[in-house]
């Protein structure tokens, strides 16, 4: 009995060692994740403080940049405006399309068609950000120079007060508005299959009692099935949004690179992530320069934190 | 997918690493970044040297900007930029400087029924297009120059570099030069802030976005615009004179090149003479004076490699129009390579080692 | 006559009443609506296959033997002789890359995966290295490759493999994490509890039966982690900086294929933008191919 005791804890005791050594392995990989995340704040931060420093807060709302040596002044106004701008012109054109395909894919669509267009969908997703920044300047931008800035631009130009959105004297093609379409079919895929996974955890038996009143389709989704997921929608949109906000690739592409504000829908202009990627790899190490463009990395970081947090928070409790 | 055909994937791969390595071994490798004006010449040298004395080249073509980066962080073997460099900033980063080739800023322009070399610009009219002054090509100044054509209503829109741009640097000169406006205006940079237009990566992507927007108007190296046969324009020189993109009006400007200055940045952009092209320069190569231990051999391959362009790329330069540069720069340059010297402080090029 | 339609024309019991101005409006809202949805489908399938046609027309012309095995050639300039190019050392350094950033991202991954499962559920810790996760999963990319750029390539002296490979690591932990999280508290309590009773340590419980129970999910959540880095370009242009020849030399710059791709198509050159047409298909072939195959097997496995 005593042999058998002994030899019980022994083995407790080689295994709580093994135990502890790998709880610390997984411990110690949490903790690195939390590290690198402070590590990349804080290395984008330190890197931009001169700039901040130089230009002091109005950097943020400066629209110069101004590289000429001896004259140099920067200031993050237009890239910060064109991403966000761009970024919401691509909600406002994905949303209504990403809720049709969800509403399609959870209501309407045969059994036998929902899961190779759910599929195809979710194939959308997975393309490479520079497949859309080439099939964007080949495919889209020419479209766009030929038939749709003149046509909007005489129509819609003629409307007063904003008329002067969609005229412009660009015609390159490369613009906002060709940035936020690629961004828009770029981020379709996610919140429709966000807003599909939401939409399918509504029970059913709230849409069944609903067509038992004698609800049609459409009044079930907006009288049960909307309302039930409100948040977790908004949630999926914002997930887009965030990652609209940091698309680089494709947005380079078919922006038109101008370091000015754009005036117009069509005209160039540029973001963060676009001309970080452009200018970066030729800015002088430790020059002004290469500091305003790390302090934009650390604005560009700092507002898709915030609207990736948001959106984490929204949808976190539904999906688990 | 079980383990052992994982395990003999893994070893594939490995061996195909250790393999690569031994195969590319006996090549030497030299890794060069920056201007995307003299690429064409460079990528056709390093294509020739690979045969010729087993030297690889990797160029990055980034912009010069960027070559002046890289190679004052030491991250390449050696940059390449159209901007040169002052005497104080070559001491600063510890950097000789030496010119390979001259090329030409030619204008670009998508002119429906418009031939090549058919439209004449001055000075005037040309800063004022780029400046946002002229926004459609019937314009009347523009209609005024060119009575012989019939230039269509479209909108001008002019095309810039996007990037640290050397082209960009002798564009921009050479409109300062021409028009007190610019100069205090947008000013003369590898970078600067253009009052209109829209911007495109490099040469290429210059010449890309003028060949798909009609209506457009870029500045380009002149091998960009042959080889993309892309409409040019004439340009009135300081003489008066409307002359045309060709090889003569280049190597009219080239002639005039004066060598002796520091860093040799001979200074070819508005000349007088009847025959010459207003937008003319050399482009030059970055080389460290104290590459670390490790890239001892990247500076010496750098230096056989450029040794090797200098005796036998003239043809294949010329054939680009691009203008070598006379044989008499060649010996002075490779009098300055002494300057480069490896940690134990002796030259690391020998006249010898070719 | 008594149809229990669902159109909301009929009310149980017999009287019909269809011609009530509300419910034909209701009828045609519900009509039009879902034509719209459905053209919003057609839509959404029509920008799929513009993409895949177009890669798949202007690709398919260049893609050919050479294309995957010869290096970087300058353009030919039109000249019949001159020797063209291909990817294959693009495709070589894609290839090297995701996997070391693969081999070094998965372990780290499936490590928190098991804390936030096994160690933090419901704990305040657990919940912040999640959010934290969640973050990297959706930052841009282009800000790891600066973070890369100042902590890796700035104190090496210049572009490296390595370092491009650290930064598509980054990219590939967070992959990993969700799935490997997802995965194992799919698991039921039951099977944990029954091999604790058995006298087995806790570590030998993760690794040689939950592990074993998520093994699909966890080896899914690596194949889209592989498809997702693959196709990265931004953070490799910071760090790995890409590379015209053969090498497989990771403490210089090195190739990789969406670099390739990025410098070839903004050369202006049309045989070189063919090329980078070709690279962009096997890129994305690869890619859909690798989603496909992933969910192959989680499918097998539910």
């Amino acid at each position: 009995m005593q042999q058998a005791a002994s030899t019980a804890v022994e083995r407790k005791s080689i295994g709580t060692t093994g135990d502890t050594i790998f709880e610390w392995m997984c411990r110690g990989a949490g903790l690195l994740v939390l590290v690198t995340l402070g590590a990349i704040i804080i290395t984008l931060f330190v890197g931009g403080l001169p700039a901040f420093r130089q230009f002091g807060l109005e950097f943020i709302w400066s629209t110069d940049w101004q590289p000429v040596e001896g004259r140099e002044s920067y200031g993050a106004a237009v890239a910060v405006l064109g991403t966000i701008i761009s970024a919401i012109l691509a909600i406002i054109f994905a949303v209504p399309v990403a809720f049709g395909i969800a509403f399609y894919l959870t209501e309407l669509a045969p059994p036998w068609l929902k899961r190779p267009v759910g599929t195809a969908i979710e194939l959308l997703a997975a393309v490479p950000s520079i497949i859309f920044g080439m099939w964007g300047l080949f495919v889209l931008v020419p479209i766009i120079q030929s038939r749709i800035q003149i046509p909007f631009g005489e129509t819609l130009g003629a409307i007063p007060l904003i008329g002067g959105l969609f005229q412009s004297t660009n015609f390159a093609g490369t613009s906002l508005f060709a940035a936020a379409l690629v961004l828009a079919i770029m981020i379709l895929p996610f919140i429709a299959a966000t807003m599909r996974d939401v939409f399918e955890q509504v029970p059913p038996v709230y849409k069944e009692s609903a067509y038992g009143l004698g609800a049609t389709r459409w009044e079930v989704m907006t009288g049960v099935v909307i309302p039930y997921t409100r948040i977790s929608v908004v949630g999926g949109i914002m997930l887009g949004l965030g990652r609209a906000l940091g698309e680089t690739m494709a947005v380079t592409f078919v922006i038109g690179n101008a370091n000015r504000l754009a005036s117009s829908l069509f005209d160039p202009t540029t973001t963060i992530a676009s001309v970080v990627a452009m200018e970066f790899p030729e800015s002088l190490m430790g020059s002004l320069k290469q500091s305003s463009l790390l302090a934009l990395g650390f604005l560009l970081f700092v507002i898709s934190f915030v609207v990736l947090a948001v959106s984490r928070w929204l949808l976190r409790p539904r999906l688990k | 997918m079980n383990r052992r055909s994982l395990l003999a994937l893994g070893g594939a791969a490995a061996a195909l690493c250790v393999s690569g390595r031994d195969a590319i071994a006996q090549q030497v490798q030299i890794t060069g970044a920056g201007a995307t004006f003299p690429r064409p010449v460079y990528e056709r040298w390093g294509q020739a040297a690979r045969e010729a004395i087993g030297v690889q080249l990797n160029y990055q073509s980034i912009g010069s900007g960027g070559g002046i980066n890289q190679i004052t962080n030491r991250t390449v073997d050696f940059g390449a930029t159209d901007a040169p460099r002052t005497e104080a900033q070559l001491r600063e980063s510890n950097l000789i400087q030496f010119p390979t080739v001259m090329g030409s800023v030619v204008l670009i322009v998508n002119l429906p029924g418009v031939a090549d070399n058919a439209l004449r610009l001055t000075p005037e009219t040309l800063v004022d297009i780029f400046a946002g002054r002229i926004t459609r090509w019937n314009d009347s100044r523009l209609a005024e120059l060119n009575r012989e054509l019939r230039l269509p209503n479209l909108p001008v829109s002019p095309v810039y570099r996007a990037d640290a741009s050397g082209t960009t640097f002798v564009f921009t000169t050479y409109l300062s030069r021409v028009a007190e406006t610019w100069r205090t205006g947008p000013g003369a940079a590898t970078s600067v802030q253009w009052p209109v237009g829209s911007g495109a990566r490099g040469n290429e992507g210059v010449s890309n976005t003028v060949r798909n927007t009609p209506g457009a108007i870029g500045y380009t190296e002149n091998a960009y615009a042959t080889v993309n046969r892309l409409i040019t324009t004439q340009l009135q020189n300081k003489s008066g004179r409307f002359v045309t993109p060709v090889m003569a009006s280049f190597q009219a400007a080239a002639a005039q090149a004066d060598w002796s200055r520091p860093g040799f940045a001979a200074d070819l952009v508005d000349l007088n003479g009847n025959d010459v092209w207003p937008i003319v320069s050399p482009t030059f190569i970055l080389l460290p004076t104290n590459p670390a231990a490790d890239r001892v051999e990247g500076s010496r391959q750098t230096m056989r490699f450029f040794d090797w362009a200098f005796r036998n790329g003239a043809e294949a330069a010329r054939r680009l129009e691009y203008i070598p540069v006379p044989d008499a720069v060649h010996t002075a340059v490779r009098a300055t390579w002494s300057a480069v010297r490896n940690p134990g402080g002796s030259p690391i090029w020998t006249p010898s080692a070719a | 006559m008594s149809t229990t339609t669902l159109d909301g024309t009929s009310i149980p019991g017999g009287a019909v009443q269809r011609d009530t101005g509300l419910a034909r409006r209701r009828i045609l809202v519900d009509r039009v609506i879902r034509w719209a949805c459905v053209a919003a489908t057609i839509i959404g399938l029509l920008f799929l296959a513009s993409i895949l046609g177009t890669l798949l027309w202007r690709g398919l012309v260049a893609l050919d033997f050479l294309t995957f095995t010869a290096e970087f050639e300058p353009t030919t300039y039109g000249d019949p002789d001159a020797p063209r190019g291909g990817l294959g050392h693009a495709i070589l350094g894609t290839l090297i890359q995701t996997a070391l950033a693969t081999a070094v991202g998965t372990p780290i991954g499936i490590l928190v995966g098991t804390y936030l499962s096994e160690y933090a559920r419901g704990t305040t810790l657990g919940g912040t290295v999640r959010f934290v996760s969640d973050v990297l999963l959706s930052a841009p990319s282009v800000l790891i490759g600066l973070f890369i750029y100042q902590v890796v390539v700035l104190p090496m002296g210049g572009f490296s493999g390595i370092a491009g490979a650290l930064a598509l690591a980054i990219i590939v932990i967070p992959v990993v994490v969700r799935t490997t999280e997802d995965m194992l508290t799919l698991i039921p309590n039951t099977l944990r509890e029954a091999v604790v009773a058995l006298g087995a340590p806790k570590w030998k419980m993760i690794t040689l039966v939950a592990w074993r129970a998520a093994l699909s999910g966890i080896a899914t959540g690596i194949l889209l982690a592989f498809a997702r880095i693959a196709g990265e370009t931004a953070p490799l242009l910071l760090t790995s900086f890409g590379n015209n020849v053969f090498s497989t030399d990771l403490s210089r710059a090195m190739a990789s294929l969406p670099v390739a791709i990025y410098q070839q198509a903004n050369s202006g050159f049309p045989d070189l933008i063919e090329i980078a047409w070709a690279g962009a298909l096997i890129v994305t072939l690869g890619v859909l191919l690798i989603n496909i195959a992933a969910r192959v097997v989680l499918r097998k496995r539910i």
